[in-house]
């Protein structure tokens, strides 16, 4: 029991206290439950060892495989392309979606419905179908003789339409994120924007937009995650050279599934791990000039960092 | 053209919704005073400031600064809707300080003073960086010119905000209670930094609770309550000498 007697103050000021050096607080019960958790993990992993459906061997011949690690690049490339159209016409359309213009207001409010509102696998069966919906496109004046006649199938292969398949459903849900961070700025700095004369454009790209990055980065993060795994369903187009297609492919002709997914998965990982620590760097650029809402370190969690001290008066 | 007004507001009101914020309001701002608006929170001194420039639509009334209408066009006894582009022209000739600094927390000081500059007027870089230089040197903070907001105190934030509105080579200056986010001990600095402006024959408006910089440095001072003005006049008449009741209830809580 602590004693009731008052703490008395040190007679001299310069007298410096002495450190105090109390003892830890223990947890025992972690150490418990971290034990029982490592024992199932080892149980689990050697089990896994030894299991002969796994099959390592052949994963451990078709991990490096050429076909699968061009698979594998194929799936950045898709990845890098539909996040890159999905982030600028995200962009557009969350400031469209906030413009006092109600028109542009209203074509954006659409888009987000049709786009977020039916499954990404239905939109990429739809775009596989493009050029049987359309077979020609023409450019001109509608209802007279068009200037120039483009077949479908001559510019638009499966890689593309996969491509726009995946930006086009993407570009609906980063609207969503970029207007949540332009929303998260203090209406104080669109203020003084405005008051030094800025028109509404000039405000939101050189003020508001900058701001609204430490917000948006987060959640983008998150959403390139996804979208490097969303890629596996490209085969509803059908593409099949990305990473999921292509080890179906092999595993379909060895007749060893289980090993291929299992490479498969290895690489989605690997990509994934990449990915969280180039996150951590991007977070920490546009950080800038506010203080505290560095994240401490690079974080495996998926989860987006919350960012403190937002406001401007700090 | 020197005989008009630099704000003239004849009979301005403004609601939000069902609440009479302004209330039939005149007053006239010769050009090079300092008109120091005080009264109550609420009274909307704030919102009458705003006004002045479009931040805030008027209802009724003309409100005009240099002689020109602020927000509208009248054409034919009718009156017009600015295009942005215009509005935005007007408001940077005015230059306006904010309670809360309102600075712009990604970019460092001088970036802050040279945006608008740049962007708005299409001054050249080299020549906005001297100007931006020279006006922190103005402020007292010529060493701070790569400081983010972040790092600077809230006296130093609202001198940067000067500075930075100065940048625009407003003909009016608006303040809206410029020093009341701030530590006392940091009032004095923003102060005297206004003070010196005013000395330097700069029009302005100041929303303002400090009553001895009214005293000192206003031309004229007057008492908002509730949305009408209960009392104007030279600052010892107002407040040292108040004739309405309203004013001197609310001097005898603030001085």
């Amino acid at each position: 029991m602590a004693s009731h007697t008052p703490v008395a103050l040190s007679d001299s000021a310069a007298e410096q206290a002495e450190v105090i050096k109390a003892i830890k607080l223990r947890h025992p019960w972690r150490n418990v439950f971290a034990v029982i958790v490592l024992l199932a993990l080892a149980l689990f992993v050697i089990d896994a060892a030894q299991r002969p459906a796994y099959g390592w061997e052949t994963f451990g011949k078709y991990l490096f495989d050429q076909r699968i690690s061009q698979a594998a690049l194929n799936t950045l490339i898709l990845t890098v392309l539909s996040m890159v159209i999905a982030v600028i016409l995200g962009v557009a359309l969350a400031v469209m979606r906030l413009s006092p213009n109600p028109v542009v207001k209203g074509v954006s409010w659409l888009y987000l419905w049709i786009f977020r509102g039916t499954p990404v696998y239905v939109q990429l069966v739809f775009w596989g179908l493009f050029a049987t919906i359309y077979k020609t496109i023409e450019f001109g004046i509608p209802f007279t003789d068009p200037w120039a006649t483009l077949t479908t199938d001559d510019f638009l292969d499966v890689f593309w339409l996969a491509v726009i398949g995946l930006a086009l459903n993407e570009a609906a849900y980063m609207a969503e994120i970029v207007r949540a961070g332009i929303l998260s700025v203090d209406k104080g700095q669109d203020e003084a924007a405005t008051a030094l004369g800025m028109s509404w454009l000039q405000t939101m790209r050189r003020v508001v937009i900058p701001q609204a990055m430490r917000i948006i980065i987060p959640p983008t993060g998150n959403e390139v995650i996804s979208m490097l795994k969303t890629t596996s369903l490209v085969a509803a187009v059908p593409y099949s050279f990305d990473l999921y297609g292509r080890s179906r492919d092999v595993s379909a002709a060895i007749f060893e599934p289980i090993p291929l997914l299992l490479v498969a998965s290895a690489w989605y990982l690997l990509f994934t791990s990449i990915l969280m620590v180039g996150q951590y760097f991007l977070e920490k650029r546009f950080s800038r000039g506010v203080g505290q809402a560095r994240p401490d370190k690079p974080s495996l969690l998926t989860t987006p960092t919350t960012v403190q001290g937002t406001e401007s008066t700090k | 053209m020197t005989d008009v007004p630099m704000v003239l507001a004849d009979r301005v009101s403004k609601s939000f919704g069902s609440n009479h914020v302004l209330r039939s309001i005149s007053l006239e701002v010769p050009r090079g005073e300092v008109l120091c608006l005080v009264g109550p929170s609420g009274s909307g001194k704030s919102t009458f400031l705003r006004c002045i420039n479009h931040l805030e639509r008027v209802d009724a009334g003309r409100l005009a600064v240099d002689g020109t209408l602020v927000g509208y066009e009248e054409r034919g006894g009718k009156l017009y809707e600015l295009r942005p582009k215009v509005a935005a022209k007007q408001r940077s000739d005015i230059g306006m300080v904010f309670q809360k600094f309102n600075l712009f927390p990604h970019m460092t000081a001088l970036e802050n003073i040279i945006e608008a500059p740049t962007l708005v007027r299409g001054i050249s870089k080299s020549k906005a960086l001297a100007r931006g230089k020279e006006l922190l040197d103005r402020v007292g903070l010529a060493n701070k010119a790569g400081s983010y907001p972040a790092h600077l105190s809230g006296g130093q934030q609202q001198r940067v905000a000067i500075a930075r509105a100065l940048a625009m080579d407003p003909k009016l200056m608006l303040f809206d209670e410029p020093t009341s986010a701030l530590d006392p001990e940091l009032v004095g600095e923003v102060l005297d930094v206004m003070k010196g402006l005013a000395e330097s024959g700069m029009t302005m408006i100041v929303v303002t609770h400090e009553m001895g910089f009214a005293r000192e440095v206003a031309d004229s001072v007057v008492f908002m309550d509730d949305g009408v003005v209960v009392e104007s006049g030279r600052p010892d008449d107002v407040l040292t000498n108040p004739q309405h009741a309203r004013t001197k209830a609310f001097l005898s809580k603030v001085l």
